[in-house]
């Protein structure tokens, strides 16, 4: 508890600023929604034939889970792609439903002698829409636009997934960290505003079927006033992006998160621009289709995984080579692959740091002889990739005298350093192995692919501001393993902000 | 001699697929009459109506309004010029008795001082006052209220026509008493055209000047209401053995 209150008073202008795209995301999606779902529902209520298979369409669209339906969005033109403009899209279409639904719901709840009288005292189908239709059916349309908003308050935390911002964020960053405190820092909030939103457009609703159109009036004019106030604020609250912003992304781990505010704050620093940051972008592809589609203009890619993922090239195990092949492929598609930044996140096999000093082990050539006595622990994926452990005991001759054990991969840490395996294979840069004094032995044959993290932006910003290469180049071969490793610690296992935790290290090394 | 207020000239007309309700029905009201068309149900005295102001159209033969075919009338304009009382009233429930009333005014862009002072002048005239009533809501009001209502609604814009569909056929027998003198006194100063349809003869009488007797889709008598009751056709006689009501003189 204390907690999480301590984390919204250091975090409150980017907590106002996060609730604030979610407002705006919410109210800008379900009054879209509004404008068109209406329309949509009195021409379908209409048309009865039509109706029928509109409402089929829609309903489809709304069990469609929203992560796929962002996926399905990505390769998209115009609507798709990542950022708060897909996110809008979705939120729309999941809008739509309750709002057709209810309207026509609505309207053919009306007493046909109501519509009768209506139409036989010459009002015209406009004014029988306006003066008769409408606000009969408008208590029943309110209710649809309560649960598109409501629901709306829900999505919306999904669309932080495509970098579009919002409560989610924290939701996203607190599963990514494990961290419960962040996870509420964003639930909690979100929670809120959702019941606000439903007990708001409640009231309304029940002033609405109370018939007293006076005072029914008055409420549609309170809300509107109240919602006018709140999207004014979130506007100035979300306000985040100043004009020509560098706009740094990552993916959505620990690691990620810490490099993303790494480049954000040397470009803040050394290039002087201001930077907005769209951390926690999901995964790869969409970071990747992000940096193509121009949402983001840098974030930090792995050679080895931009090879195999990004570009679908075989796997090679020599540094320099992916490096380069890497670098012209990014080269061809307008973008520019800026040199390693010094740490490659590739396996690691670890040892306990006592046994690695009483032997003097440094490579895993060293740790053969003891391989022998040993006992080792792997992670499923391991045991089976090809390029996991049967490669790895053939290229350097490892004989354990039993199968190794397999357990789940963070647990592996756990046991060796409690003696119950000796040797793991783990990520080279988990925080864990400061955490619990592993030692990771080299790769002196190098079995692994090489994943060395580097900077990859749009050639374009590069050239628009010389200022950011070298602020990014400056980058190069800083970020050893260990430093690495010593920052995913204070996030994951200290639970220190990312912020801080960047800005010491930049301190310490400039 | 002006031409009749309304006039049916061989009027066929059914629902898709269902028998003739009208078959070549011819029917004369002159001005300032008040016509009762009496009927069981479903005999298509409603139809006629809807006939009336173009809520439906005939499928041969012509109804005439002011001398004017309704396919030739703009429909609009026909329907704001022909007042209609409905069987189950159809006040919106969601405005109020005054904005009820004014609904036609407004329509035709009365000024709002205009629109007032109709109101008040309306409401007064079904003996409604204004002051207690205007700015209540239909769903507070009782039956025969709302049906007061209703004819104020549609007098609003003195329409020289006025087509009644079983207007007071709800009420309990006291309140529809009290209408039917109110509806006489009320007739007696705006001399409207008037076709009431109505099942019950008794009704008849008590409102009509002229009664039509509907059968079968046409005109089985249509005379004073005084001669109608001393018919000897009897298939009108099994109407009036009915409701046993002696007309007036």
């Amino acid at each position: 508890m204390t907690r999480l209150f301590s984390f919204w008073l250091s975090h409150r202008s980017e907590l106002a600023s996060l609730f604030g795209q979610h407002v705006l995301l919410v109210a800008g999606s379900t009054l879209v929604a509004v404008a068109l779902g209406v329309p949509l529902g009195i021409f379908a209520a209409r048309r009865p034939r039509l109706a029928s298979p509109l409402m089929a369409i829609a309903s489809i669209v709304q069990t469609i889970p929203s992560l796929a339906m962002f996926g399905f969005l990505l390769p998209v033109p115009l609507v798709g792609g990542v950022g708060a403009r897909a996110a809008l899209v979705v939120l729309i279409l999941y809008g739509l439903l309750p709002i057709v639904r209810t309207t026509i719901a609505g309207l053919r709840g009306i007493d046909p002698s109501i519509r009768e009288a209506g139409v036989a005292m010459g009002m015209t189908p406009g004014e029988l829409l306006r003066q008769v239709e409408l606000p009969l059916a408008l208590p029943s349309i309110v209710a649809g636009v309560r649960v598109a908003a409501v629901v709306g308050v829900g999505s919306a935390t999904i669309a932080a997934a495509i970098g579009a911002g919002g409560l989610g964020e924290y939701i996203y960053r607190g599963l990514s960290m494990v961290d419960t405190t962040v996870i509420l820092a964003g639930a909690v909030p979100a929670a809120v505003l959702a019941l606000a939103v439903d007990a708001a457009l409640l009231w309304l609703e029940k002033q609405l079927s109370a018939r007293r159109r006076s005072g029914s009036r008055r409420a549609v004019a309170t809300i509107a006033a109240i919602v006018a106030g709140v999207v004014m604020l979130s506007s100035a609250a979300a306000a985040r992006r100043a004009s020509g912003a560098i706009v740094v992304g990552s993916k959505n781990f620990t690691e990620q998160l810490v490099l993303g505010e790494l480049l954000a704050q040397a470009i803040e620093h050394d290039a002087g621009l201001p930077v907005d940051r769209r951390l926690n972008l999901g995964g790869t592809l969409i970071c990747d289709r992000a940096l193509v589609s121009g949402d983001i203009d840098v974030y930090v890619e792995y050679t080895g995984t931009a090879l195999t993922a990004v570009f679908h090239q075989p796997v090679s195990n020599e540094s320099r080579e992916v490096f380069e092949t890497v670098r012209t492929l990014y080269a061809k598609t307008g973008r520019t692959l800026l040199p390693p930044l010094g740490f490659n996140n590739t396996f690691a096999i670890l040892v306990r740091g006592a046994d690695a000093r009483s032997r003097g082990l440094r490579t895993i050539d060293d740790a053969v002889p003891q391989s022998a006595r040993w006992r080792a622990g792997f992670g499923y994926e391991f045991v089976e990739r090809p390029d996991g452990y049967p490669g790895l005991a053939k290229a350097y001759g490892l004989r354990f005298p039993d199968a190794p054990r397999v357990m789940d991969l963070t647990l592996s840490y756990r046991a060796l350093a409690a003696g119950q395996v000796d040797l793991i294979a783990g990520d080279a840069t988990a925080g864990l192995i400061k955490g619990l004094d592993l030692v990771q032995l080299e790769d002196n044959r190098h079995y692994f692919p090489p994943y060395d993290a580097a900077a990859v932006a749009r050639a374009g910003t590069l050239l628009r501001y010389p200022q950011l290469r070298t602020a990014l180049e400056r980058l190069s071969g800083r970020v050893s393993a260990a430093d690495m490793r010593a920052m995913n610690y204070a996030a994951d296992v200290e639970h220190r902000d990312v912020a801080v935790i960047v800005r010491e290290f930049l301190a310490r090394t400039r | 001699m002006p031409a009749p207020a309304i006039e049916f000239r061989g009027v066929s007309f059914a629902r898709p697929g269902r028998p003739r309700v009208l078959d070549h029905f011819n029917l004369t009201v002159e001005a300032g009459d008040v016509l009762a068309l009496v009927g069981r149900s479903g005999a298509g005295k409603s139809t006629l109506l809807r006939l009336v102001n173009r809520l439906l159209l005939p499928d041969e033969g012509a109804v005439l309004v002011q001398g004017r075919d309704t396919r030739e009338w703009e429909p609009i304009a026909l329907r704001r010029s022909v007042g209609y009382v409905l069987q189950d009233v159809g006040l919106f429930p969601h405005m109020s008795i005054a904005e009820n009333v004014a609904v036609v005014p407004r329509l035709e862009r009365w000024s709002t001082e205009r629109i007032a002072s109709r109101v008040d002048e309306l409401l007064e005239l079904v003996g409604l006052p204004a002051t207690e009533f205007a700015q209540r809501w239909p769903d507070e009001l009782s039956g025969g209220q709302r049906q007061r209502v209703g004819v104020a609604r549609a007098l609003a814009v003195d329409p020289p026509v006025l087509l009644m569909d079983e207007p007071f056929g709800a009420l309990d027998p006291l309140t529809r008493a009290e209408l039917h003198a109110e509806f006489r006194r009320i007739q007696s100063h705006l001399r409207k055209t008037v076709i009431i349809v109505t099942h019950d003869m008794g009704e008849a009488f008590a409102l009509a000047d002229r009664v039509g007797v509907i059968e079968d889709g046409t005109l089985i008598a249509n005379d004073r209401a005084a001669a109608v009751a001393a018919s000897s056709d009897p298939r009108v006689r099994r109407l009036l053995d009915a409701v046993p009501v002696i007309p007036r003189a």
